[in-house]
């Protein structure tokens, strides 16, 4: 290693001054090619350590927190007088008291994670591939498609809740049109689980479709061209070339909607009004994140929603080896 | 060009002074920033959390007690929702954060007042200007613990009446006066169900008898000294109110004189603008909706009526969590804010009924008179008179849960179509896994 200023031995250590004198009886060149290695291998690290830093704090710390009280009875207001039960809670959500609304919950975000993303998904393919085309207006529609993605929660289900309301809603005022009676959308179970699946999809559509859209365009023009000389209309293409081209970043969108939608929360929350913080006066669309914060914040008894928090994060793990499995099949079939 | 181990050496510690403000921001992150409150020049400033509407701001207690105090800043932290006030409330007992003076809702106090809560809050019972015999007795008694402490002031109390719309009665062919409407159904519930299938057969198109079951549920249970605690313990299912408030409740609905709405909800709110029910229970707190979600085209058309039995539905206290900074202050603000005086102040501003009975006989009280109900109804005298009439029931830690699972029950039967087996049996399992 090349150096101008490099000290002699038993000299001053001049401006390294990270290196301290008489530091090693073999010299200080082996001493700052170790440095220099430690420094190579070290810098990424501390640079890197910050973001870890702060997981720690506001990530790994609460899951771990959250872990112990899962094994404890204890109350929102008095956390320092924890009670060891062992796994009592995690047995009253899968066998006892609970046991009925924990998988009517499951269920809930199951079907409601169906409602939403599925949909949602094909909607957003079929928007990107006719924004792929050359349209009129296409850069205003594309940033409109974003709009919807940039609105909170609370004011798009509250604009929906009205749409939806029994007393003068829109939803019904519309059905009235074609003759039919009008829903009370947010008391019976298929036609709340309906409405909170339109506002995700509402939000969340125009965001998937940007994605696609991205990925559309990086797929060769020739491909395109080369299908119509063939003689494939648009349906066609889009079947045979798009769709195939688009598989990892289908993929992807999969994975991220149906994380969301085991994490659904907001959406049926403001939507019960009073009763939305156990999911409906039936809990006719209480999910997971709903039954979490019911029985952690409305029961006040943390130790059984700090259970519920684990089981869905055991059930995101789930989703994510799933994901890995098919990630790697996609790639040898390839 | 500068020596490279000199160069990384720096690079280095950026990056190692980015990882110690990162960790210094995670330490400092959680830590309370209610330091703030009491500056250089001694000035002290008292926050105070609340629910719904206290009324303090709306009748100018705040800004009085800042010109009496000019030491002293107010701020009000309002949530709107009970529930959501209560679970914040209990977050911060553990966490802190908790504001100088906090409301406590009548549900919650015996829970407040439990060894597992009590101390948490400051005495009030020997605060410079607090007089034990100004409050209702059973008032003062809710607030106080098993040792003799007292940890709320009442601030007011929710005497029951009922509110009806006049011109919805006329066209249904009932009597319209306070007097002849509250013959109608003097001295049971029963009689009120039954008025409401009279109203039904000649109603107005598109109108109900009442807003909801739950409203008759809550007000045949608060109306009984038995609700659903019996000498300490837990005892819904043996207690006569809740069996009389569900039969009734079954009845309302399947006789279709509910509209079936939930309380406090936006329809709930939306249909009051729209004429669509000819009652709704009426606890005092209830003429504020009243007149907030009728509006102005509708004055003059309600009306208020005694209800079949006196009851107390709702009601509040301040309480001063001991771990404030400003204890002692918060203290003489609670005093004085309950004395009778300011009560019977917020009392003509929003119409909650003082908790305070030295309040009730001060001018402007019994004599006043609300312009929105009735033509001039004398909301004053009938209020004042059912506060005094209230006989106090046993209350327990979850009334307040309690209130809420039978208030679903009774909507699972109007709403969601439940039989009321099934709606009974769902309210059973409900408490039974929330409450052990």
């Amino acid at each position: 290693m090349a150096s101008t200023t490099a000290p002699s031995r038993n000299g001053p250590a001049g401006r390294q001054d990270t290196q301290p004198p008489h530091a090693h009886p073999s010299g200080p060149s082996v001493w700052r090619s170790r440095l220099h290695r430690w420094d190579t291998k070290g810098t990424p690290y501390a640079l890197v350590a910050p973001f870890f830093l702060v997981f720690a704090a506001f990530g790994l710390f609460p899951l771990l927190y959250t872990g112990w009280l899962s094994f404890h009875r204890v109350s929102l207001y008095n956390v320092d007088r924890a009670e060891w039960v062992g796994l009592r809670n995690y047995a009253d959500l899968f066998t006892g008291q609970v046991s009925h609304y924990f998988w009517n919950a499951l269920l809930n975000t199951f079907t409601l994670g169906v409602l939403s993303t599925v949909p949602q998904l094909l909607m957003a393919l079929g928007l990107a591939h006719l924004l792929n085309y050359r349209l009129r207006a296409r850069g205003f529609l594309r940033t409109a498609l974003l709009a919807p993605y940039a609105t909170s929660v609370a004011a798009a289900t509250l604009v929906f809740a009205l749409i939806f309301s029994p007393e003068g809603g829109m939803a019904n005022w519309f059905l009235g049109l074609f003759g039919a009676g009008p829903v009370h959308w947010e008391a019976g179970r298929w036609s709340s689980q309906f409405a909170i699946s339109v506002i995700v999809t509402w939000r969340w559509t125009g965001y998937n479709a940007l994605i696609y859209l991205a990925a559309m365009q990086a797929v060769p023009r020739e491909l395109y061209e080369a299908a119509t000389l063939d003689g494939a209309n648009r349906w066609q293409q889009f079947l045979h070339v798009t769709v195939p081209a688009l598989r990892p970043t289908i993929l992807f969108t999969v994975i991220v909607s149906t994380i969301g939608a085991t994490q659904l929360f907001g959406e049926p929350y403001l939507f019960g009004g009073q009763s939305g913080h156990q999911g409906g006066t039936d809990h006719q669309y209480e999910t997971l994140g709903i039954l979490m914060y019911d029985q952690g914040f409305h029961s006040s008894m943390l130790g059984r929603a700090s259970a519920v928090a684990w089981i869905m994060f055991g059930l995101l793990l789930l989703i994510g080896l799933v994901n890995a499995l098919i990630t790697r099949r996609l790639r040898a079939t390839q | 060009m500068p020596h490279p181990t000199e160069q990384r050496a720096r690079i280095r510690s950026v990056a190692l002074a980015s990882a110690a403000a990162a960790l210094a921001l995670a330490l400092t992150g959680c830590s309370s920033s209610g330091d703030a409150s009491a500056s250089a020049d001694g000035k002290i400033t008292l926050t105070v959390g609340t629910f719904g509407t206290f009324g303090y701001k709306e009748a100018g207690l705040y800004d009085a007690y800042m010109k009496l105090h000019p030491e002293i800043t107010i701020k009000e932290n309002p949530t709107t929702v009970e529930g959501n006030y209560w679970t914040a409330l209990q977050t911060r007992l553990s966490g802190g954060g908790l504001d100088d003076v906090q409301a406590l809702e009548v549900g919650r106090i015996s829970l407040a007042t439990s060894e597992d809560l009590a101390d948490a809050f400051a005495d009030l019972s020997e605060a410079p200007g607090v007089d034990k015999k100004d409050y209702l007795p059973w008032k003062w008694d809710q607030a106080t613990t098993a040792d003799g402490r007292t940890i709320g002031l009442g601030t007011d109390v929710g005497p029951m009446a009922i509110c009806y719309r006049q011109d919805l009665f006329k066209a249904a062919g009932l009597p319209s006066d306070p007097e002849s409407v509250g013959k109608l159904w003097a001295g049971d519930w029963a009689k009120f169900v039954e008025t409401g299938k009279r109203y039904q057969a000649k109603a107005p198109k598109g109108t109900y008898f009442m807003d909801s079951a739950t409203g008759l549920f809550n007000a045949v249970v608060s109306s009984s000294t038995v609700q659903y605690y019996k000498d300490g313990k837990l005892a819904y299912k043996d207690s006569p109110s809740v069996k009389t408030g569900w039969d009734l409740a079954v009845k309302a609905v399947h006789g279709r004189t509910s509209q079936g709405l939930k309380m406090f909800d936006t329809p709930w709110q939306t249909a009051f603008s729209k004429s669509t029910f000819a009652t709704t229970v009426c606890p005092s707190w209830q003429q504020a909706n009243i007149q907030q979600f009728s509006g102005p085209s509708n004055k003059g058309k309600w009306n208020i009526a005694q209800p079949p039995a006196a009851g107390n539905w709702g009601g509040s206290f301040l309480a001063v969590p001991a771990s404030g900074k400003h204890v002692d202050e918060a203290k003489k603000l609670v005093a004085w804010l309950t004395a009778p005086e300011q009560q019977a102040k917020v009392f003509q501003q929003v119409g909650n009924i003082p908790a305070n009975q030295a309040a009730h006989d001060l001018p402007g009280v019994i004599d006043h008179k609300n312009a929105y109900i009735g033509p001039d109804a004398a909301t004053g005298q009938i209020f004042s008179t059912a506060a005094k009439a209230i006989q106090p029931a046993e209350t327990g830690p979850h009334a307040q849960d309690l209130t809420g699972a039978f208030s679903t029950g009774v909507q699972l039967m109007e709403q969601n179509g439940k039989s009321p087996e099934e709606a009974w049996n769902a309210t059973v399992r409900q408490i039974d896994s929330t409450i052990q």
